[in-house]
């Protein structure tokens, strides 16, 4: 009986001390992402990391949470946590899948918190109070005018996708309706799978069946890396030919910086855009100006001009 | 009557034997006719030494899986071992930089502490196996895993790249010519040679085929098993590590979707070659057939836009079976049947 009573007054003393903890940070962010298996998705990690370290400096009384989740039913497991154990006040979410994520995300909202999603949107529309994401169909178009204006008509370009997806479509579909009418040829378009070793493999191939290319949309920086070492093996990096990836790099944007001429430009799709995320949800507690809605970033064309405000040499990507 | 019958069956099974072990070659002709069709550039000198350098990879890992399969194992953890072997390599040659500059020296560094980790993760598979009397599928399903998780933690979820001046000494490994065939492709005919030597003309070669066909007839026959199957994964090992050491120069780079599938498309080389999945009976020969067969099939792929994107994992699918189903399939055996 004696233990049982010292016990509760420790639980007791230990609540009052928990609350106590939590009250002195007032404002409470859950930021859940998947956990980083590849190289974009590490360099999100890694602004996700800084936006947290700057916010929390800059605002003493807002708690930043980040957890990331290997699969989803993890993420989904997570997000609950959030709610339960650390009664978050607003939510920043990536889904893994929209679909598994979308009932979980929902439970959140109904906690009274604000649900911020990033990049991939969930299966019901509504739910969400801000979403910000990359612009998928604007990085093809952006891609094809910068073809447009370095080539002319009877131009040959081959192109190098990514891996079968939504994601792919968008840009592919919005490149070719922008190329469409200017009398560029585009000879043919295959799968590399955001990848180095595809990327290398499809070009050499791409090689040996067309004699005369002029310039490549590789859409990835990691595929235009296989994409450049293709095309020095066969000795066709020379002559005016270009290759335009996409995502932004570190080392391609230190490339477009030094005046790389075979990769001369890079089109945006940012893993920074977390740190966007939480930057509004934060300003949602502390701007006197509204925040709910859309933010679809720009697909921004990185020139030797601009490069330099979009170089992290320290991110992993 | 029966003299007949057995005649008839006797030629037939002659000539089933006979497409068995040519199966593979026809196949691989089927596809180049095909391939120079679709587009004459096929046959052109540079694409042919493209698909042999690029066959080297799979077909120096099939190499060693086919020791494995022989021998009633199998490794999985081939693609995740050339990963992390890569990256790690990768670390070590950049850290080695400091001490011993940008030569030749890092780069023989590099390979050593590439063929080390190659043997030393084929012991633990093997060990694991036999001492540790777990069945080799979740042996190497297991590490597997691990080795993969290890290159993702070590490149900090990124991509590792090796340092830009190594690259120049190293760059020659993957892209230089030796005689007119580039250097990987002469590693793969050693490998080759080395590995049919070992199968058909050593009783290693024998003991594994034994193992795989009976373990336990095998037992009694004096053969020490369990030191023959750990040494089919040491040999694993050691040809993905001579694999890795031709990948690195080619990119400079791993990261996690390095090697990705390799284990699979491993198996399937060795499997078109004629091997038997169950063990028991293997084809060198068969294997390195394969591996090009496979590499083949990408390539003619992208040498043609008749066929959607979508459906290259049909087309790959679809001669797999179709060159193995030449082997076993009971066509060549229909007049022993009437």
């Amino acid at each position: 009986m004696k233990t049982f009573s010292k016990l509760g007054a420790l639980a007791t003393v230990a609540t009052i001390a928990l609350t106590g903890w939590a009250n002195a940070e007032n404002i409470k962010i859950g930021v859940s992402y998947p956990t980083p298996t590849h190289a974009w998705a590490a360099g999100m990690n890694w602004h996700a990391e800084k936006a947290e370290e700057r916010l929390e400096a800059l605002y003493p009384d807002v708690d930043l949470i980040l957890v990331n989740s290997p699969d989803p039913s993890a993420q989904a497991s997570a997000l609950e946590d959030l709610v339960s154990v650390h009664q978050i006040d607003a939510l920043v979410v990536l889904p893994f899948e929209s679909e598994p994520l979308t009932d979980p995300v929902l439970n959140v909202k109904k906690s009274g918190a604000l649900i911020t999603v990033v990049d991939r949107g969930l299966s019901q529309p509504g739910i969400e109070d801000i979403y910000v994401a990359g612009n998928n169909p604007e990085l093809g178009r952006v891609s094809a005018q910068y073809m447009k204006g370095r080539l002319k008509e009877g131009d040959n370009i081959v192109i190098l996708r990514g891996i079968p997806t939504l994601i792919d479509n968008e840009r592919f579909d919005a490149f070719m309706a922008e190329i469409e009418g200017s009398g560029i040829n585009v000879l043919d378009h295959k799968h590399a799978n955001w990848n180095r070793d595809d990327g290398f493999e499809v070009m050499q191939d791409f090689l040996s069946r067309f004699p005369d290319i002029d310039a490549v949309w590789a859409q990835d920086d990691d595929i235009a890396i296989g994409v450049v070492a293709a095309l020095k093996q066969a000795g066709r990096d020379g002559n005016g030919m270009f290759v335009v990836g996409g995502a932004g790099m570190k080392e391609t944007i230190k490339g477009i910086m030094d005046g790389n001429e075979l990769v001369p430009v890079d089109v945006l799709y940012p893993p920074a855009m977390i740190a966007t995320a939480m930057d509004v949800t934060v300003a949602a507690f502390k701007s006197n100006g509204p925040v709910a809605g859309r933010y679809i970033l720009g697909a921004t064309l990185i020139t030797p001009e601009n490069a330099a405000s979009f170089y992290f040499p320290d991110s992993p990507f | 009557m029966t003299e007949t019958a057995m005649t008839t069956a006797k030629s037939s099974k002659l000539n089933g034997f006979d497409l068995k072990t040519a199966g593979p070659a026809i196949a691989l002709l089927i596809l180049c006719v095909i391939g120079f069709l679709l587009n004459p550039a096929f046959l052109s000198e540079g694409n042919i030494t493209n698909l042999l350098t690029r066959s080297a990879f799979i077909g120096i890992i099939a190499v060693g899986a086919t020791f494995v399969i022989t021998a009633g194992g199998i490794d999985l953890s081939v693609g995740s071992m050339a990963a992390v072997i890569a990256g790690v390599m990768i670390i070590v040659m950049n850290g080695a930089v400091d001490t011993f500059g940008t030569g030749l020296t890092t780069v023989l560094i590099g390979c050593g502490c590439s063929i080390i980790l190659g043997l030393g993760a084929g012991l633990v598979n093997g060990l694991l196996t036999t001492k540790g009397k777990i069945e080799a599928f979740i042996v190497t399903l297991g590490t597997m895993g691990i080795y993969r998780s290890l290159v993702t933690y070590f490149a900090d979820g990124g991509t590792l790249s090796l340092n830009y001046d190594i690259r120049g000494v190293y760059r020659p490994v993957y892209y230089e010519s030796f005689l007119g065939l580039p250097i990987p492709v002469w590693v793969f005919i050693i490998v080759s040679i080395a590995g049919w030597f070992l199968m058909n003309r050593t009783a290693f070669g024998r003991y594994c085929t034994a193992i795989g066909s009976n373990e336990s007839v095998a037992k009694y026959s004096a053969i020490k098993v369990d030191r023959v199957k750990t040494l089919t994964y040491v040999i694993q090992g050691l040809c993905v590590s001579l694999a890795t050491i031709i990948y690195v120069p080619r990119l400079g780079s791993a990261s996690s979707s390095t090697g990705v599938l390799w284990e699979l498309e491993a198996i399937a080389a060795v499997i078109i070659g004629g091997t038997v999945l169950k063990g028991g009976y293997g084809r060198i020969g068969g294997t390195i057939l394969g591996a090009l067969i496979l590499t083949t099939i990408g390539n003619i792929l992208n040498f043609t836009d008749m066929i959607s994107n979508y459906l290259n994992g049909t087309m790959q699918g679809l001669i797999i079976i179709i060159a193995v189903w030449l082997q076993r399939g009971d066509w060549g055996r229909k007049t022993s049947a009437d």
